[in-house]
């Protein structure tokens, strides 16, 4: 499938301080893509970047297999969904959706409200936006609400009204930069759906800004890992769970926070680091790890248990949840699977290949 | 508790001494135009007359050009204004949400320009419209105002609190910045543009030093030098009308303020901007 849009070795440099270095990612055709990254690793700068709201310093931006470095947001027609939603206070929710519209299809002198009217083809237009602004209220439940102020909407409201917003003016890609990071857990976990919906029906591509490793994984089928402005890996969820390149992307993705262990640690491993993720570590009688049991959480489907080792490192373990815990205190035997087993390198922390 | 409601009383004793001597002047004046002329010039102090006295009013109305002076005053505050806000709005919008080279060293420079009195201005730019024959014009009165670095402080600092994430909303949906000034900004600084407006149409309206010297002839009196012409006429200091008229020129200010005062309040403390 071709590439909708590509970055291509962006550097982006603010003063003297570099935010992007030699980023490159491909966004494919009708894909769903995550930009992953914690605060300040440079995704919301790349997003700009591909939205043309920033320059970058070096490199280049390619939309369809062409250059658009020189076209401004506008132009590249992408629309863009903003963390803060931010929607615009003083008009209404329907005057909101449609502003991208009427800025496309009315003239300068169109726009104005009573004279606008006299403009030849102005109310054609202004029929047509009508229209198409009630489709995609109706589409995202916002029918009741058109005539309201964005002050008088709940949060998971204003966000539907900027899908909206992105949604009617039928754009060749979707930029979402943390959309979700304002709502409350539950609101968020529906919006996912929501918007993992609203991708099938479009068939565009999106783009999704996130530092919720749940949210990246649940919904993308191409997650970019980014660190220190740079990426760290790109591929599918599966591909970066089961195989992470290197010790920062396994520290980032999963659930659980992963475990790594040393030399030293109760396991050979010679001069490398383990990642061993919780979930593949277990009770287990004829286990060759073994550490002592400091805590133990209960969550019903399963229990963490919190180990230390003999050197102190701490463990983190899952146990179904009909394991009887031991007492604090006692020595526990650990069992895995030797292909779950990670294996980075001390000093770079990149994967070895050679684990299983 | 008891010494709370102590504090109140002096506090509340002391903002009616203070208003009284802001206000006195003004309850005078108030009183004097309705007053027949005899009971002006007495030795003992009447608040109110013994009967009123309204041809004070239609006398000035009528006799004078009262509602010639309203009219240039109106015309004079006007034109500022809608001039100063069409500038200073886009500079100060392009010094809060652009970036460019020398923003802050711009920025400098106005608020350093709030430190020159017009004073020191008056005499070159007098000088200037003297050479291009402006004198004596409505845009001699009018253009010296036009570049306002209290309104651009004022517009920008609002500016500044806005979140940047709307105007590149903005941009995105295909706005142009002249167009996102206009019909985003604009639009969400009106609190700060109602108290810019009340500052504004106050200082010019009875400003009376530039409008002395920028004109001289009598059908461009602003109502200050109104006044003045007033009380000149030969029938020495006419002073029931000369208050009536002075009770005219000074009403709308006050009746502006009092429709506007919510607003300017909100625009002063300009921050209740909810997302």
């Amino acid at each position: 499938m071709s590439n909708i849009l590509e970055l291509r070795d962006v550097t982006r440099v603010f003063g003297d301080r570099t935010v992007l270095d030699r980023v490159s990612i491909s966004i494919r055709q009708g894909s769903f893509t995550t930009l992953l990254g914690a605060s300040g690793c440079g995704k919301s700068t790349s997003l700009r970047i591909m939205a043309g709201l920033d320059r970058p310093s070096g490199g280049d931006v390619l939309l369809d297999g062409k250059t658009v470095s020189g076209l401004t947001a506008y132009e590249r027609n992408v629309a863009m969904v903003f963390q803060s939603y931010a929607l615009y206070p003083h008009l209404t929710v329907a005057q909101n959706i449609a502003l991208p519209l009427t800025m496309r299809h009315l003239s300068t002198l169109g726009r104005v409200p009573v004279l606008g009217s006299l403009v030849p083809g102005a109310s054609e237009a202004r029929r047509m936006i009508l229209a198409k602004v009630g489709e995609t209220a109706e589409a995202l439940g916002l029918g009741e609400l058109l005539d309201r102020k964005p002050g008088q909407l709940s949060g998971g409201q204003k966000q539907r009204v900027a899908l909206g917003r992105a949604l009617v003016r039928d754009p060749s890609l979707f930029l979402l930069d943390e959309p979700l990071s304002n709502l409350d857990a539950r609101l968020r976990v529906r919006m996912r759906s929501e918007i993992s919906a609203l991708h099938r029906r479009t068939g565009k591509a999106f783009i999704y800004v996130t530092h919720d490793q749940t949210e990246a994984m649940a919904m993308a089928d191409q997650i970019v890992v980014m660190i220190g402005g740079k990426v760290a890996q790109a591929g599918a969820p599966r591909e970066l769970y089961e195989r992470p390149a290197n010790r920062d992307v396994a520290a980032f993705v999963g659930h659980n926070a992963i475990n790594f262990l040393e030399q030293g640690d109760g396991i050979e491993i010679g001069n490398s680091v383990a990642g061993l993720r919780p979930e593949d570590l277990s009770p287990d009688t004829a286990g060759t790890l073994s550490a002592r049991l400091e805590s133990a959480e209960y969550l019903g489907s399963e229990i963490v248990l919190g180990l230390r080792s003999a050197k102190g490192t701490e463990i983190r373990a899952i146990a179904p949840g009909d394991y009887a815990v031991p007492a604090p205190g006692s020595e526990l035997r650990l069992g895995f699977s030797p292909r779950k087993l990670h294996l980075f390198d001390a000093t770079t922390g990149a994967r070895l290949e050679t684990a299983a | 508790m008891s010494r709370k409601i102590l504090g109140r009383s002096v506090q509340t004793l002391l903002l009616s001494v203070g208003a009284a001597f802001i206000l006195l002047p003004f309850v005078w004046m108030l009183s004097l135009s309705v007053k027949p002329r005899d009971e002006i010039f007495t030795t003992d102090v009447h608040f109110l007359p013994s009967r009123f006295e309204w041809s004070n009013f239609t006398f000035a109305l009528t006799e004078t050009d009262i509602p010639l002076f309203l009219w240039n005053g109106l015309v004079m505050v006007a034109g500022i204004l809608v001039f100063q806000i069409l500038f200073a709005v886009p500079c100060a919008y392009a010094l809060a949400q652009r970036q460019f080279a020398g923003r802050s060293l711009v920025f400098g420079l106005v608020l350093g320009a709030l430190l020159v009195p017009f004073h020191v201005t008056a005499i070159p730019i007098f000088l200037g419209f003297a050479q291009i024959g402006l004198l004596n014009t409505f845009w001699a009165l009018i253009i010296p105002f036009i570049p306002t670095a209290f309104g651009i402080f004022l517009f920008r600092q609002f500016f500044a609190q806005l979140p940047s994430d709307l105007f590149d909303a903005a941009r995105v949906d295909g706005m142009s910045e002249t167009s996102i000034v206009w019909r985003i900004a604009f639009p969400l600084a009106l609190p700060a543009a109602t108290a810019f407006a009340i500052f504004s149409v106050t200082a010019h309206w009875n400003d009376l030093f530039w409008p002395l010297i920028a004109t001289t002839d009598p059908g461009l009196a602003t109502p200050p030098r109104g006044i003045l012409y007033f009380r000149d006429q030969e029938s020495g200091d006419n002073v029931g009308p000369l208050m009536a008229a002075a009770v005219i020129t000074t009403a709308p200010l006050v009746i502006a303020f009092l429709l506007a005062q919510r607003k300017f309040i909100q625009g002063i403390a300009s921050g209740g901007l909810k997302g």
